[in-house]
């Protein structure tokens, strides 16, 4: 009699623990996407900063400190096909044809391989990631592990990226790569971690000749919109609207 | 309510709860709250330190070289962009953790006459002719104090 009594309490208790227990689980559950939710709500107003850079072919004397720096600052691993910014030597010939040479990302310095008397033109392009605004990776990404920073700086998100590549084949420009050995995808951050720290991006405190511009965007006053008022200035591959924030002044119709 | 509706209604809220309660342990911290990634995701790229310290650390004890170099053609140039990072040297103050760099290959990265340099913005020589007795350019020129 008694233990019956004992076993009706327990199954009576029992409901109640696994009641509160699937309500506490509910409740928690639906609050968290009221963050999201929020957001939402705020998405689409404007922040102060956005950055972009400006790059002035005329200035750049090919001297690859920029890609050094960055492998410096970054740690990115320094065989020669990792690269988060790189400098490439475009020379057009007499007879048209286009040669491009990027040997270790320029690191080591550029020869010139063809002879004087046979080159029309010849240049280098400093070249990093876009930090586009419609940026092709951001779009492609399954697990969002590639995002676009409210400053408007596209990072990877090194715990939650699978390495499945996809990002790396949708990049037009070809600024990002594999890790080797994180298996994440890698691109430049323009150097985040500095410019929350209010320093400028390693690469552009490494160009002797001032070639590299870095601001923001909608400080109409600032070094980046006076660079733009001032230079007629193109981006890459303008065709695929990516909305590249990356301006090059003086850019070679030959260079892609 | 029909028993065999009951019945189902009653699977699918246990589905439903199951659903939820998968999310919630599922989908990382802080996902969402800024768009569509971790926002916490944004203090890890944040959380390196800069190996890159500027002129300002420099010149804390090599005044004589900044000195040096507040004129003449380098005067634009960050002591870093030869010497390499100088987080390392900074904190031990040994020579080893510094880049001193010399041989004309060096110089030669800015200096070398190369047909997409342009000529204008800087000076070049043909670093196979030029003085070709001398191992090193710092012989003759200080990249400190470099001659017009």
């Amino acid at each position: 009699m008694e233990l019956e009594y004992k076993n009706k309490k327990t199954r009576r208790d029992f409901f109640k623990a696994a009641g509160i227990f699937t309500g506490g689980v509910l409740f928690a559950t639906l609050l968290k996407p009221y963050k999201s939710l929020a957001y939402k709500l705020h998405e689409g107003e404007t922040s102060n900063v956005w950055y972009g850079i400006g790059i002035d072919i005329e200035k750049c004397i090919g001297c690859g400190r920029c890609a050094n720096a960055c492998k410096n600052e970054n740690d990115v691993p320094r065989e020669p096909f990792y690269f988060r910014n790189w400098v490439e030597q475009y020379t057009i010939k007499n007879d048209g044809e286009v040669i491009v040479e990027s040997p270790n990302g320029g690191i080591d310095g550029f020869t010139q391989s063809i002879p004087d008397e046979d080159i029309y033109k010849s240049f280098f392009v400093p070249k990093l990631c876009n930090h586009c605004y419609k940026s092709p990776c951001e779009q492609v990404c399954p697990v969002g592990a590639t995002y676009r920073s409210p400053e408007g700086i596209i990072l990877v998100d090194e715990e939650y990226c699978i390495g499945c590549r996809y990002c790396v084949q949708a990049c037009p420009y070809g600024c990002r790569f594999i890790h080797p050995k994180k298996k994440v995808a890698s691109k430049c951050t323009y150097c985040y971690h500095r410019v929350k720290k209010g320093l400028n991006p390693a690469c552009m405190d490494a160009c002797p000749t001032g070639a590299r511009i870095f601001g923001n965007l909608r400080d109409k006053s600032g070094p980046l919109a006076e660079f733009l008022k001032e230079h007629n200035c193109h981006v890459l591959k303008p065709h695929l609207n990516t909305g590249s924030k990356l301006y090059y002044n003086g850019l070679n119709m030959e260079v892609k | 309510m029909p028993k065999q509706l009951q019945r189902i209604l009653l699977l699918l809220s246990i589905l439903v709860i199951i659903f939820i309660g998968l999310r919630h342990y599922l989908i990382p911290e802080s996902f969402g709250e800024l768009g569509h990634y971790r926002a916490n995701s944004l203090l890890d790229n944040e959380a390196h330190i800069p190996k890159y310290l500027g002129n300002d650390f420099c010149i804390d004890c090599h005044d004589s070289e900044a000195s040096l170099l507040t004129i003449g053609k380098h005067s634009k140039i960050k002591c870093e962009t030869c010497h390499g990072p100088g987080f390392k040297h900074v904190e031990s103050n040994e020579k080893v953790d510094i880049i001193l760099p010399s041989g004309r290959d060096f110089c030669g990265l800015c200096h070398s006459l190369n047909k997409a340099r342009p000529i204008n913005k800087v000076k070049q020589v043909d670093i196979k002719e030029h003085n070709i007795e001398e191992t090193e350019c710092i012989n003759c020129h200080n990249p400190h104090e470099p001659w017009n």
